[in-house]
């Protein structure tokens, strides 16, 4: 598979469609297998690496899932390309930053990822834009099932699905849903609506991940527990947390038009402002500002802007997006230069009317 | 995100794992310097003070209550007869060598997935194994792990008897639950 391909796309999680997608960015499943007959990962040799990718990448691809995969070699590609596959959500960072022989298959609608050799042996991963995560639970279920009758899963019948971390081990399952959060933010009730989920045995993560602080105001909730109850309660824990999280930004996005008006207004259209004129610019405050606007053109206050266009810059801005678009390896200085000639470029023409009241 | 013990910019993003639950550090380079020269000891002290609230024993600390140190440092020694992990180096890595650990240490375990998850037995969805009659534990399978690493040692003190043994074995069970695309049939003695 050619990765610049991928560029002309912004993958599953940006396309900004489906149920709540202002506020729901996407929604994710992933379960935890591994091989039952070799080490967990961080005790395989090279051999027993390069014997469970090819074990696990042959019979994937003799499965009926498998005609609509592409798979690609993640020990042979270069930084860069692991960076931007990081980007778009398809590997993580650990899988990008391993040693050793290791891949991973997608579908061409970027919905499916299977991750060989991260942390465990099989990483299976659903992503759907929008609040649905029953469509991304059964599209997970039916690609378990498939590579289930190939693949000798490790399992206890007590503990259920071996795991190499105990923290996955039962059903291996990580129920989570990215979420858009700029009003909780400004009004200060992030932290204690994130404490209350600590309670509730809810994880709550950044826009990559395990350790990844959060970015743009975007967040990931997912359940911390995988044994003891069964894939669909836990699916359930996430979702119903959800629709609450969704009224409260909802409520707060309400309060800041309708109490702060003139300043939400004024910081939207500063964000935007920077955006369009600035001459060098890090991807940490594109990102932040670019949330801003998000939210600014959902609550009507920026007329001439799409969510859509929004989705594509804050894949596109990032480090390895922005060096495959131009084809060449930049550095820090240049990559700053580079992101805002892009910004002001992609702005220029629909940019110059700015904001407008409604 | 600013550090969570100053005004400075969080720059070190620290999963700890502990007391059942996955705690997250947000520190600056200070404060994270501090945080991870800091004795295993002493970081549990100065959290607890911090936090105001006690903490139970997590992946690196001491599993039970009433473990003595020379009972710990036994326990540390044991290996698991499949893929060599000692508990010691588990306890350090977080991570577990192979599936046979889950038997192996399962007693040790036990506490520790109760604390993790508050339950112990798996409800979710189980193998379909097919009707074949391979049951829905895959102990048989691991064992191949053990017999491949005594393979080895065979070949190396010339035992070539033992390690053709030990191919055939690995072989049969490979056979049994994958219909013979195991690694036996590559390269063995």
């Amino acid at each position: 598979m050619r990765l610049e391909s991928l560029t002309q796309s912004i993958g599953e999680w940006l396309r900004g469609t489906g149920p709540e997608s202002d506020i729901v960015m996407s929604s994710r499943v992933r379960l935890a297998r591994n091989v039952a007959h070799f080490p967990f990962v961080s005790r395989a040799s090279e051999q027993d690496r390069a014997d469970v990718e090819r074990l696990l990448r042959e019979r994937i691809a003799a499965t009926p899932l498998g005609k609509g995969l592409e798979y690609i070699d993640v020990g042979r590609l270069e930084e860069i390309d692991r960076q931007f596959l990081v980007e778009r959500q398809l590997i993580s960072r650990e899988h990008a930053e391993a040693q050793g022989a290791r891949g991973v298959a997608i579908d061409r609608m970027e919905q499916v990822s299977l991750m060989i050799n991260e942390e465990d042996h099989l990483r299976i991963q659903c992503m759907h834009s929008g609040l649905d995560l029953k469509a991304a639970w059964e599209q997970i279920r039916a690609v378990d099932d498939q590579i289930g009758t190939l693949v000798p899963y490790a399992f206890h019948p007590r503990f259920g699905y071996l795991t190499a971390c105990p923290t996955n081990v039962g059903t291996g399952i990580r129920v989570s849903v990215m979420l858009h959060l700029p009003a909780l933010v400004i009004t200060r009730q992030i932290d204690k609506v994130f404490r209350s989920l600590h309670k509730i045995s809810l994880a709550v993560r950044g826009l990559y991940g395990e350790g990844s602080q959060a970015m743009g105001d975007f967040y990931q909730i997912s359940n911390q527990t995988t044994l003891g109850r069964t894939e669909e309660e836990l699916l359930e824990q996430v979702g119903d947390v959800v629709p609450v999280l969704i009224d409260y930004e909802r409520r707060a996005r309400e309060f800041l038009v309708r109490e702060t008006q003139q300043n939400v207004h004024d910081q939207v259209s500063r964000a935007y402002g920077i955006l369009r004129t600035a001459q060098t610019i890090s991807a940490e405050e594109t990102m932040q500002l670019l949330s801003r606007v998000r939210m600014g053109v959902l609550l009507g206050l920026i007329g001439d802007v799409k969510i859509a266009d929004i989705n594509t810059l804050l894949v596109r801005t990032q480090p390895a997006h922005l060096q495959k678009l131009r084809g060449v390896e930049l550095d820090t200085n240049d990559r700053n230069i580079e992101r805002a000639r892009y910004l002001r470029h992609h702005f220029e023409g629909g940019g110059t009317a700015g904001s407008s009241v409604n | 995100m600013k550090c969570q013990h100053c005004d400075k910019q969080a720059v070190f993003h620290i999963t700890e794992l502990e007391s059942g639950s996955v705690r997250e550090l947000h520190l600056c380079e200070d404060h994270a310097r501090s945080y991870l020269n800091q004795s295993e000891v002493a970081a549990a002290a100065a959290d607890e003070e911090a936090e105001g609230k006690p903490k139970g024993g997590g992946l690196t600390g001491p599993l039970g209550v009433g473990q003595t140190a020379d009972e710990l440092a036994l326990l540390d020694q044991r290996s698991c007869e499949m893929c060599g992990i000692t508990f010691f180096e588990f306890r350090n890595q977080g991570r577990l060598g192979c599936p046979h650990d889950y038997a192996q240490f399962e007693k040790e375990l036990e506490p520790l997935i109760a604390n993790i998850h508050g339950a112990t037995e798996h409800t979710g969805r189980r193998p379909d194994r097919g009707p074949g009659g391979l049951p829905e534990g895959t102990e048989e399978l691991t064992a191949v792990i053990g017999l491949r690493r005594g393979m080895k040692e065979a070949i190396g003190r010339e035992d070539y008897e033992q390690a053709r043994e030990q191919r055939d074995a690995i072989r049969a069970i490979e056979e049994r639950w994958l219909g013979g695309a195991g690694t036996a049939a590559q390269g063995g003695p």
